[in-house]
């Protein structure tokens, strides 16, 4: 049984349809990717999952448990984070202030102090920075810290939207790096959604392309970087 | 390069001399007067140099002003002021001297009422009561970043609690052979109850409101729940209000005025360092820095597991219980309560006293309701240009102290720093 399946599901904003009958499924300890173009809806699908924008029909499966009428936060704690596009850092809060509020659902304040000095160990940046306030970091660093404020929750499974986005190739590299060794490390189980097909795809299992609210193909992460169409449309090959 | 600087302000401080002069002509020179049905002009020619010069040094000092903020905005550990600041602030950072300030400034403030008399301990607690009106709105301005323009209304909620417990229940109490002045103790906590429901209430309709639309529905309510006071006349007494609301009894005794003010005086202290105390509480704990992460970012909250809905009743609840203490206070301590004293005015200015203050500063905060309340009762000569001064300090605050009088500091949040740097 999958992890985490997705039937058929359509999403609105307002009349406009965002997704029209996406079906996905992810596995336990699988990284998955999910690439296309602009306005594919790849945002809206990560959306959908969180309950953040309700889907108006389909089916979203957890562990095979219906969550698609779930309120957001139930979601956070059944095991699902979300490292959502464009940071989304808490500016005002500190670093470690900011990683608090990733553990908001969890009680146990040994653990959320083990799992703090875990995410330290991971980015050693963030420990440097731990009392400034998230707003006065750089955009790796924010990145890392959006990372890491989602891995406070604890997650199975882990949803990334655009980690890339607007960073320095170099930075890129060591954020795929870290993503992949979550992946190992901790048995999290990773969706990642990318613009950046070509890194996406040499880190991913399986991947899923997406176009104007549909899924395009879907197949393992190695055939799709040999398949001719999307090397032409995602790679610019 | 100085001198160059300074001339080019003068040339166009010169200039807008010259505009003041031209557009204020009609206004300050020219003066119309009507006899008999004929208009005659009589030119005042002996205004316009005055006008020239007001402008011209209005403009300069502005000028000035400008540079200096952005100098110091370039060097800012520089310079003999933030010396003293940072001098100042080590001195009081030493525990003694802090324990010592607060006790002389606590003594002060209990000896105040047997110093100054019965007017002054009044102003002083009309101060009281927008301390903790300007705390409380400071949850949901400041912690939650809900703009609320209505907050006047949950000091009426309060106000008419009290209110409307003395003139239902009062002659029950008096009957029964209980003092009447047991009303307030019951009101005081059933008023702060009755303004979070309220707040509840409001809070429902707004919450997926930010920003501008917040605040006209905030306004809206406010002005409804002055048209529902003022209308339903049978209830609430309607525009003449409810009068002889009885001031709070010491054990079982009633006071005459000037004690029972001096009594209402320590009841309001008493509050406002529990409130004080409570709001700390708020903001360093859990639930604080939820709302301050939703001021921050809303879906950001939602990913991470806040639930908005809940975190925007809390808010609403917690900022509005405030003000259900303040209007109990309020409307024993002036015996008269009516819809005209919880108009928008009067959100605005605790709105006011939170902003000047500093928006999310509890020191800023409170300095800003004292100076707001004191100011005016002290400077009665200029009651006529209050308006105006206010607007005028406003705009100063938000130009050159943008984060208010006594901007907020961040109190850092140390995370088991122990365990990591060995």
């Amino acid at each position: 049984m999958a992890l985490l399946e997705l039937k058929d599901v359509h999403t609105f904003y307002g009349n406009i349809q965002a997704l029209k009958g996406i079906s996905i499924s992810v596995d336990e300890g699988e990284i998955v990717t999910l690439i296309g173009a602009n306005g594919a809806g790849k945002t809206t699908t990560l959306m959908s999952i969180c309950a953040i924008t309700p889907l108006r029909s389909g089916q979203i499966l957890l562990n095979g448990k219906e969550i698609s009428r779930v309120s957001p936060n139930k979601i956070v704690k059944m095991g699902v984070s979300q490292v959502p596009e464009g940071r989304r850092i808490f500016p005002q809060l500190s670093v470690s202030e900011n990683l608090d509020m990733g553990a908001f659902l969890r009680t146990d304040k040994e653990g959320i102090k083990r799992n703090m000095e875990e995410v330290f160990a991971i980015f050693p940046r963030l420990a440097e920075r731990r009392n400034q306030l998230g707003g006065t970091l750089s955009g790796g660093e924010q990145q890392m810290l959006a990372i890491s404020r989602a891995l406070m929750a604890n997650p199975h499974l882990l949803l990334l939207d655009e980690p890339s986005l607007g960073l320095a190739p170099l930075v890129v590299q060591n954020i795929f790096e870290v993503i992949q060794k979550i992946n190992k490390e901790r048995k999290t189980t990773i969706l990642l959604v990318e613009q950046n097909a070509n890194m996406a795809l040499k880190i991913a299992n399986k991947g899923y392309v997406m176009q104007n609210g549909i899924i395009k193909s879907a197949d393992t992460a190695a055939h799709l970087l040999e398949n001719e169409e999307v090397r032409k449309a995602y790679l610019g090959l | 390069m100085k001198v160059r600087s300074i001339l080019a302000d003068v040339r166009k401080s010169l200039g807008i001399a010259v505009w003041s002069m031209v557009l204020l002509f009609p206004l300050m020179v020219m003066k119309v007067s009507v006899t008999r049905g004929v208009a005659q002009v009589q030119f005042r020619w002996n205004f316009l140099p005055f006008v020239g010069i007001a402008g011209f040094v209005l403009s300069f000092a502005w000028r000035i002003a400008l540079e200096w903020k952005d100098r110091r905005g370039n060097n800012k550990s520089e310079g003999t002021f933030s010396r003293v600041k940072a001098w100042s602030g080590q001195y009081f950072a030493r525990p003694a001297v802090r324990t010592s300030a607060l006790l002389a400034l606590l003594s002060f403030v209990i000896a105040y009422p047997f110093l100054f008399g019965m007017y002054h301990t009044n102003i002083m607690i009309t101060a009281f009561i927008y301390v903790i009106l300007a705390l409380g709105l400071n949850i949901v301005v400041g912690l939650g970043g809900l703009l609320n323009l209505g907050y006047a209304a949950f000091f009426g909620v309060g106000a008419y609690t009290y209110g409307l417990m003395w003139k239902y229940l009062g002659h029950s109490f008096i009957a029964a052979g209980i003092d009447p002045g047991w009303l307030f103790w019951i009101s005081l906590p059933l008023a702060g109850i009755m303004a979070s429901l309220f707040g509840i209430l409001l809070s429902l309709p707004v919450l997926r409101l930010r920003g501008d639309y917040l605040a006209i529905i905030t306004l809206a309510f406010g002005e409804i729940f002055r048209m529902v006071m003022q209308n339903s006349s049978d209830i609430t007494g309607g525009a003449t209000g409810i009068s002889l609301i009885p001031r709070p009894w010491f054990f079982g005794h009633k006071l005459p005025p000037p004690q029972a003010a001096t009594y209402i005086y320590f009841i309001a202290i008493v509050l406002v360092i529990i409130t004080i105390f409570i709001v700390r509480r708020i903001e360093d704990s859990r639930v604080g820095r939820a709302l301050e992460a939703m001021r921050e970012d809303e879906v950001a909250c939602e990913a991470m597991g806040i639930n908005l809905v809940k975190n925007k009743l809390i808010t609403f609840a917690l900022g509005s219980f405030w003000a259900g203490i303040a209007g109990v206070i309020m409307a024993a301590q002036t015996t008269y309560i009516n819809p005209d004293s919880f108009t928008l005015w009067e959100s605005i200015i605790i709105l006011m006293a939170v902003v000047i203050g500093g928006t999310g500063s509890i020191p800023g905060v409170i300095g800003g309701a004292i100076l707001l309340k004191l100011l005016p009762e002290y400077f009665r000569a200029l009651a006529q240009y209050r308006m105006l001064i206010y607007g005028i300090a406003m705009v100063l605050v938000i130009i050159f102290k943008p984060d208010g009088l006594i901007p907020r500091k961040r109190k850092q949040y140390t995370f088991e720093e122990k365990e990591l740097s060995k």
